[in-house]
């Protein structure tokens, strides 16, 4: 479990983060949403140490980071994997050594033992045959894989991911986020996943924290989300008609107003559902109130 | 003011180099991977360089000493001297500070544009040591070796011109060789060696290190780092000089 406690950030006189708490569980996929440019990943690169802190303090599992030596941060980054947004293959070294390198570095195995565990890597994300290419011979969902399986060599506590499926079409991106469930929920470990992908909050969305300019806006999971009448956060998530006429229809559905026997025009005539996509149609004009804030 | 912070932060790159390696094995292997990329890398230009240099000294000497009271000899202590002493360590430094320079400040340039130094630091890499101390290492390893290489490359360059186009009898070059030679100017050309090595790999690795932007910004640093290099080198050869001579 990672706590991040009012943390805020600036560059310069810009103030990116503004106090920001969250409380990211273990064994879950927890999501950071959030336009371009709202702070998620310097939030995250901020519970790495990559960037410090100006104020407030990132806890894990109950240690607080914020307060850690070099030292004790360099024996927990041990622990920490990450998958960057441009992948950040080691363009010079094979697949099979971009995955090898955290052994190398960090154990004392012989060969043969590094080879395997690279080889049930690669098999465990999926990949076969690459390992002698180079990162630039490889596809963009390979690399993302590569990046995956580099960071869970070293079967790490923590794994972050800076938006995982960035430039990937969608059911490539669909494959990669069920990937990550997957693993997470298979070594119990603490994820979190920058994204701003419809597809991935509503799929994978077990915890989610929608920041807006710096700012945590609503907190929730991925049935939440369609009953949320936050409205930045629907304005985000639901941001075309189709998406919003997809949302109205969830609705209904996790309600049990949409069942196979009822046909549409009952639907309609049924006011339970007016009142439900009536809130949802106001949106636009009125501000709703902000829920869960 | 500016030029105060950027050296701070130079001084504090190099001062983060020093930790305990990780691994040490890796941290060799990394050296040795350097040796050979700087080193055997640059060896062919150095070769080049070297022999026509001597050469051309060679040439130019003989088509100015027309006086017939100077011995003939003078000209092959002319091209020793000056290949020693300026040569060798001074201009084929300037030539590596262009070819190691861009090629080390484009490397790290690259690899923190694509975030593949975060993504050490992340694994527990101290990336300052790891990334830059190996080549430091290496270059100082190596450019000295290359400059004797190119001492003695730039001298055969001289006498090799001076045979082929009749200007002395190598019998008469080879004497000369041997007259007057003050072994001082051996440790004074290393001296100057060493001090190069060390502008040429690390004010690259700085600006390398600290690249923010994309591709067009680790242009910018390559280019910056190649000039600061030079005009470092022979602000530091002027030093020396006058310190040491
Ligand atoms: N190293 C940095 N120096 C200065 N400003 C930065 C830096 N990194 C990010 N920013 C600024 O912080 C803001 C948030 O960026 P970011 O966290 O990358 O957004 P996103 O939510 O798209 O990941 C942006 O306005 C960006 O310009
Ligand atoms: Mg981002």
């Amino acid at each position: 479990m990672i706590e991040i406690k009012n943390v805020s950030k600036s560059f310069g006189d810009k103030q990116i983060l503004k106090g920001v708490s969250a409380v990211m569980e273990t064994g879950k996929t927890n999501l950071i949403i959030g336009t371009s440019g709202s702070g998620k990943t310097v939030l995250q690169k901020c519970m790495v140490g990559l960037f410090e802190v100006d104020k407030g303090e990132i806890l894990y599992d109950g240690k607080s980071f914020t307060a850690m030596h070099e030292e004790e941060r360099k024996e927990l980054r041990q622990q920490i994997g990450m998958l960057f947004q441009g992948s950040a293959l080691f363009d010079s070294m094979t697949v099979e050594r971009n995955v090898k390198f955290p052994l190398d570095m960090f154990t004392t195995w012989d060969h043969k033992k590094k080879i395997d565990r690279v080889n049930e890597v690669l098999e465990r994300v999926n990949l076969k045959d690459t390992n002698k290419k180079f990162p630039a011979e490889v596809s963009g969902g390979m690399k993302k894989r590569v990046g995956i399986a580099r960071a869970i060599v070293l079967n790490p506590k923590y794994l972050f991911c800076d938006e995982p499926n960035s430039g990937l079409d969608p059911q490539t991106s669909m494959v990669i986020d069920l990937l990550i469930k997957e693993i997470t929920q298979e070594y119990n470990m603490t994820t979190v996943i920058n994204t701003h992908d419809m597809n991935s909050v509503m799929e994978i969305g077990e915890n989610i924290l929608y920041m807006y300019q710096g700012e945590k806006e609503w907190v929730g999971n991925n049935k939440e989300i369609i009953f949320s009448k936050n409205q930045k956060l629907n304005e985000f998530i639901f941001a075309s008609e189709f998406l919003r006429d997809a949302k109205d229809m969830r609705m209904l559905e996790e309600k049990g107003i949409i069942d196979n026997d009822r046909n549409m025009d009952e639907v309609m005539k049924d006011p339970e559902a007016h009142l439900l996509m009536g809130d949802n149609d106001k949106r636009e004009s009125h501000p709703g109130p902000a829920d869960d804030k | 003011m500016k030029f105060f912070k950027l050296f701070g932060e130079y001084i504090l790159l190099m001062k983060g180099m020093f930790t305990k390696p990780e691994n040490f094995k890796m941290y060799w292997k990394e050296l040795m991977h350097q040796c050979v990329e700087i080193g055997i890398g640059a060896l062919g230009i150095v070769s080049i360089i070297s022999v026509f240099m001597g050469a051309v000294s060679a040439v130019q000497t003989a088509y100015q000493l027309t006086s017939p009271l100077v011995p003939k000899t003078t000209i092959s202590q002319v091209v020793r001297d000056t290949v020693i002493l300026e040569f060798a360590p001074t201009l084929v430094c300037i030539v590596l500070a262009g070819v190691m320079g861009s090629k080390i400040a484009g490397e790290l340039g690259n690899m923190r544009v694509s975030e593949q130094i975060d993504a050490l630091e992340i694994m527990g890499i101290n990336t300052k040591s790891y990334l830059v101390m190996p080549k430091i290492l290496a270059a100082l390893i190596t450019i000295p070796l290359l400059v004797i290489i190119s001492m003695a490359l730039g001298i055969w360059g001289g006498r090799f011109a001076s045979g082929m186009s009749n200007i002395v009898s190598l019998e008469t070059f080879d004497k000369g060789l041997l007259m007057g030679f003050t072994p001082f100017y051996i440790s004074f050309a290393l001296a100057k060696a060493y001090t190069f090595a060390f502008i040429i790999s690390s004010v690259p690795a700085f600006y390398g290190y600290h690249v923010k932007g994309g591709a067009l910004e680790i242009g910018r640093a390559s280019t910056t780092a190649v000039v600061a290099s030079c005009i470092l080198i022979l602000f530091a050869d002027y030093i020396l000089a006058a310190i040491l001579l």
